[in-house]
């Protein structure tokens, strides 16, 4: 064959070796930019009024799991019992962000299914999902205790996620000062 | 005499027009990430919405254009551009396919040089079937 009829398969080749890298990326899973970045200055009204609101002073320099979710999400309802068995092991503070969702709707979604959170801000328009770059719901970031955001979990957290993944990453972290 | 009212009067209306214009063009600029074939001036999804309000008020605070793209990109990543910024991680992406193209051109023009002259170049009988 003359070399340059070998032109076409080396130059296929060598797309289906990049398309073999490319393809793997998750066009719906946005980088996670903001990894090590502290998190930015937010303070959300509480989900349950009478409580106090749910700002960085909440998680009060301790590492802390912040989830993102919503009534409407219907991911969220897969991934709620996990999340109730989460707060059961209390290995680390989990802090829920209502997103896009009116208060009675929220109240009536953990109500029947229980509230895992140790408190809870409502985003009503979004504005703590944009600061920190979320696009759907559920996500849950992992907070060190220095208010750094240590990491991005994109969809419903599974019980071998919990222990294979995010468990040992909070082992991981710094204790709190 | 109507030449400069006109000209006062476009003047005065320039202020909520020009943000209007200048707002819309920022937003088809910006990917929805939700729909993420369409920018959020497009997107009907909620999401695109509260973005936009979100780049309304940071027009309002004064933030530059290059600020607003800058706030999404470092929360959502360069994918959140509708045209990725050319930097060394894009340029294949850029450059692929004119590149692809120059290729086959190429590779088209060299299968010319090497066909074999067609026969109907030399004169042929006159058939009698």
């Amino acid at each position: 064959m003359k070399p340059v009829h070998a032109l076409p398969l080396i130059v296929v080749a060598l797309v289906a070796i990049a398309f073999a890298f490319g393809l793997r990326n998750d066009p719906r899973r946005l980088p996670a930019t903001l990894v090590n970045e502290p998190l930015p200055a937010f303070s959300l009204e509480p989900l349950y009024e009478g409580e106090a609101p749910f700002t960085n002073a909440t998680l009060a320099g301790a590492p802390a799991l912040i989830n993102i979710f919503g009534s409407w999400c219907a991911a969220c309802i897969i991934e709620h019992p996990v999340l109730m068995s989460i707060a059961a092991e209390n290995r680390v503070a989990l802090y829920g962000v209502d997103w896009n969702d009116a208060r009675e709707d929220g109240a009536a979604f953990l109500a029947e299914r229980g509230n895992p959170y140790r408190a809870i801000g409502m985003d009503p328009d979004s504005r703590f999902a944009i600061a920190m770059g979320v696009s759907g719901a559920p996500e849950t970031f992992v907070v060190d205790a220095q208010g750094r955001i240590r990491y991005k979990y994109v969809g419903p957290i599974t019980k071998e996620v919990w222990n294979d993944l995010l468990k040992p990453m909070i082992a991981q972290l710094e204790p709190a000062q | 005499m109507i030449g400069p009212i006109l000209a006062l009067a476009l003047a005065a209306a320039a202020g909520p027009a020009a943000d209007d214009a200048r707002a819309i063009a920022l937003q088809k600029e910006l990917r929805c990430v939700v729909c993420q074939n369409e920018s959020i001036n497009d997107s009907a999804a909620p999401l695109a919405a509260d973005m936009r309000a979100a780049l309304r008020e940071r027009m309002a605070a004064g933030d530059s254009d290059a600020e607003i793209k800058a706030y999404f990109v470092e929360r959502y990543g360069d994918f959140v551009l509708m045209r990725p910024p050319l930097k060394a991680t894009t340029v294949a992406l850029w450059a692929a396919p004119g590149l692809f193209l120059g290729i086959g051109a190429l590779m088209f023009a060299l299968y010319l040089r090497q066909r074999p002259p067609l026969d109907d170049d030399q004169p042929t009988d006159e058939a009698g079937a």
